[in-house]
């Protein structure tokens, strides 16, 4: 029976690395200028891990088959160097490990969140609430116009509260429920939530970040290839979160000034 | 050498029950305290498990109409078939019932209440009526916390994390945010009162309570075990009763502890203001990743006391496993926030959850290495319990590595909030503690019961339970790195659709493991009546409980205080009975084998 679980521990561990080498399941591909430093991180870590897994695996069905009660002769043994040599294993080497993984997981992070946008960057608000995404453009003005969320009213379309009678900076603002950006120009994401959290995720764009009521938050990325992408909700939000989400166009220059000019037409 | 002993106690705490209702309903014997914890986690442990099927069942095939679901619900089902917004209420359960009521109760409230005392050669805890109403609360909270599948409409759907403000805003949120997450927030709060009660009571039991010559050191890694789980529950359950009683008032009493200003639900804005979003977080977390270790770290004392005794002789160092035990705790304070890596939180912030998470690490590893380590030249004996144990050493280390990715920030843009996580956690506290508390079970029921359980079928168990959880959880991991997000109803994005093969692997998988469970049902309930008379030490064990008869009187060891002389793992040694160890009653002083 111990040899019988020693051969399971190890087809079972050797079945769950098949599909990650294969890569059988895996996000979709990168189109992000920061991605990169992400699939990079995340095929170090699958390294370090992957070995790690097997390694435990492998060695702990290799011990059950050869030291249980029915497989093992003759006197019993100690492992050789004793708990020491082990403890000192698991702080040298998962020290260095996490210290290597901790220190160069950095560089990805703080390329997305410590670094500010550049002062060219096209900026685009994004609303989050039960259960849709509105986004805004500032218009030719370049400048937002004040939120005044008791102005909110789904039956007339003011999805965000705007006021372009009173306030001059908004009459040119253009709303849409698609969202639309040029290729290889960076956007500087101004996100805030409606009603509960939500979050907004482009796995092919490699950003994730959460909506908090009350807080202004703002992320800041480059897309590299034009395409379709899904922008999805990963912050549980209500009845109908499985199903919030909308598009993200990216789009050559041309094309999105097409659109620019198409949507600005239709406010 | 005789050592330093505590004060030794004399009087009994209780006198014997009397009657049917001391004896079986309010009883102040830590024992049937321990039985009472256990048979609530079994009607839990159900319950979560029906629920994990409905759940599993929509996933996989969003469209069917499950027969009878209707009358649980007509609203979230009718005609059987669950809407979206009845699936996250279902799910909410799920999880509510099986953390708290499972995960929390069996391993550390009903396993502790039994052994603890007994183990460290007590009669009975110091506060048998704090004990009483510690299980007494935590089954009123249970009844509570059911209620809400009965009320208006229905149990909540903010998840068992109940994150802000969709759980503070009442009925405008969605369905059963109303009622139903008051009564979630009752319950939660009454179930940390009686965590509390049980963690002082087992604190206490354990620096005044051990017998004669029961030192720290002699103390059995289970105690140890329980002992540091009550004062990590002691910090956690105590941060989360006030989030809940606050998460109650922003409900009931006007207050915007966790509501920002300025929120609008269907076009009218709400009247809260000046709140925090990310404070119910920091509260939540605080208890919630400690939650983590509460549930995994008895189930560590359980699988090192099981396979010693299997083994035969004591780990390379017990030493080692305690302080790793202890850090596990300390550090489990210090990396909450890794849950909240995207949500908004100083990034800086991140960075210093990240390098504490990573370093869990270490003595998880330092864990896993000692266990492996010492069963290199070991003459492991092969039962139900040892099987469960190694078991648990497998799903421990495969839920283990997978934090490697969530301990770090920049790769969590990734997996955050998909089915990673929930492959990770499932494995990690789920299973790996389910099998710690199966371990338990199949070790300690002889001792609990008088009987044997059915070897046979508790390897059937085991083999197709191992085997069978692989099968539902490794794929989770697979779906997460496909960005599958977590918490949907079904999967109607365009990247998702072609995951649903993968769901309905899963959920047959889920199905066959589920049934599976009823074999130990089975053996559980037949072998308590049914199965062969157990002697009082069935397993050759070393330490207190083994010293006693199966099972114990109501005062344990009949009026009188057994003296301790050894640690609890004289294994491997040559006794002058011929018996390979000694038991810690024993004042035989004995060489260890080879000396």
């Amino acid at each position: 029976m111990a040899k019988l679980l020693a051969l399971t521990i190890i087809v079972i561990a050797i079945a769950s690395a098949i599909p990650v080498v294969m890569h059988t399941w895996e996000a979709p591909a990168d189109v992000s200028t920061h991605g990169y430093m992400i699939d990079e991180q995340m095929s170090e870590t699958m390294i370090e891990a992957g070995v790690s897994f097997l390694a435990a695996q492998i060695i702990l069905a290799i011990f059950i088959w050869k030291f249980s009660s029915f497989s093992s002769n003759g006197k019993k043994r100690t492992f050789p160097g004793g708990a020491k040599g082990l403890v000192i294993a698991a702080l040298v080497l998962v020290g260095a490990e996490v210290l290597a993984l901790g220190v160069f997981g950095v560089k990805a992070w703080a390329t997305v969140y410590f670094t500010p946008p550049s002062t060219t960057a096209l900026p685009i608000q994004v609303q989050a609430g039960q259960f849709a995404f509105y986004f805004r453009y500032p218009g030719p003005d370049k400048k937002f116009g004040p939120l005044h969320p008791e102005l909110i009213n789904e039956a007339n379309q003011n999805f965000l509260g705007l006021d372009p009678e009173h306030d001059a900076d908004s009459r040119d603002d253009i709303v849409t429920a698609e969202m639309a950006i040029p290729v290889n120009k960076e956007i500087h994401l101004l996100m805030h939530a409606k009603d509960v959290s939500h979050s907004f995720y482009v796995p092919a764009l490699r950003i994730h970040q959460d909506f908090v009521p009350g807080l202004d938050l703002s992320v800041h990325f480059t897309a590299t290839k034009t395409g379709k992408y899904e922008i999805v909700c990963s912050q549980l939000c209500g009845l109908g979160h499985y199903s919030m989400r909308a598009y993200l166009n990216v789009l050559s220059p041309e094309d999105f000034d097409d659109w620019m000019k198409k949507e600005a037409a239709l406010q | 050498m005789q050592q330093a002993v505590p004060a030794v106690h004399a009087a009994p705490h209780h006198g014997p029950p009397t009657t049917f209702i001391r004896k079986h309903v309010f009883s102040l014997d830590h024992k049937v305290i321990g039985k009472q914890y256990y048979a609530l986690a079994l009607v839990a442990v159900l319950t979560g498990m029906v629920l994990s099927w409905l759940m599993r069942i929509h996933l996989a095939w969003t469209n069917a109409s499950i027969p009878g679901l209707q009358l649980l619900s007509a609203n979230g089902a009718p005609g059987g078939k669950m809407t979206p917004e009845y699936y996250l209420q279902l799910m909410t359960m799920h999880a509510t019932i099986m953390v708290f009521f499972v995960l929390t109760t069996a391993p550390f409230a009903a396993f502790g209440n039994y052994f603890l005392p007994i183990q460290v050669g007590a009669e009975d805890m110091p506060f048998p009526h704090f004990n009483m109403m510690s299980f007494w609360t935590t089954f009123v909270a249970f009844c509570v916390l059911i209620s809400a599948f009965f009320v208006g409409d229905g149990p909540p759907l903010a998840g068992w994390t109940a994150y802000a403000p969709m759980s503070a805003i009442g009925k405008a949120a969605g369905p059963g945010e109303g009622t139903g997450q008051v009564l979630w927030a009752t319950a939660i709060g009454i179930f940390c009162i009686g965590q509390l009660l049980g963690a002082l009571n087992f604190i206490s039991t354990v620096l005044d309570m051990r017998t004669k010559g029961m030192t720290l050191a002699r103390l059995p890694v289970t105690v140890w075990a329980w002992f540091i789980t009550s004062c990590m529950g002691l910090t956690a359950f105590a941060v989360l009763m006030p989030a809940t009683i606050l998460l109650i008032l922003d409900h009931v009493a006007g207050t915007s502890f966790f509501v920002a200003s300025g929120l609008v639900i269907n076009d009218q804005l709400l009247p809260h203001s000046g709140g925090s979003t990310l404070l119910w977080q920091h509260l939540f977390w605080f208890f919630g990743h400690p939650e983590v270790y509460i549930a995994i770290v008895p189930g560590m004392g359980i699988v090192t006391h099981v396979l010693i005794t299997n083994m035969r002789r004591p780990m390379l160092s017990i030493k080692a496993i305690l302080y790793s035990l202890w850090a596990l705790a300390f550090l489990s304070y210090m990396v909450y926030g890794h849950h909240m890596f995207v949500s908004g939180m100083n990034p800086f912030s991140s960075l210093a959850f990240s390098f504490p998470t990573l370093m869990i690490t270490i003595p998880s590893t330092i864990l896993v290495l000692i266990w492996i380590g010492s069963l290199y030249g070991s003459k492991l004996r092969i039962n139900s319990a040892s099987l469960f144990a190694l078991g648990f050493i497998s799903m421990f280390v495969s839920g283990g590595v997978s934090g490697f990715f969530l301990a770090q920030p920049s790769i969590d843009i990734m997996l955050h909030a998909t089915y990673f996580v929930v492959g990770h956690f499932h494995m990690v506290m789920g299973v790996a503690a389910m099998f710690g508390i199966f371990s338990g079970t199949y070790f300690w029921f002889p001792k609990m019961t008088g009987r044997m359980m059915n070897e046979t079928l508790g390897k059937a168990h085991f083999w197709l339970t191992f085997v069978g959880t692989y099968c539902i959880f490794m794929p989770f991991h697979y779906l997460g790195w496909a960005g599958n997000v977590r918490r949907y109803a079904s999967f109607t994005d365009d990247f998702l659709k072609p995951l649903v093969p993968l769901h309905q692997f899963i959920t047959v998988a889920a199905l066959f493991t589920g049934a599976v469970q009823l074999i130990f049902f089975y053996n559980l309930i037949h072998s308590r009546f049914k199965g062969a008379p157990a002697p009082d030490n069935p397993w050759e064990g070393t330490s207190l409980e083994w010293s006693m008869p199966s099972p114990p009187p109501w005062n344990n060891f009949g009026g009188k205080d057994p003296v301790v002389y050894h640690d609890a793992y004289q294994y491997g040694v040559k006794s002058s009975t011929g018996a390979d160890y000694v038991m810690q009653t024993s004042p035989e002083q004995v060489p260890a084998e080879g000396d």
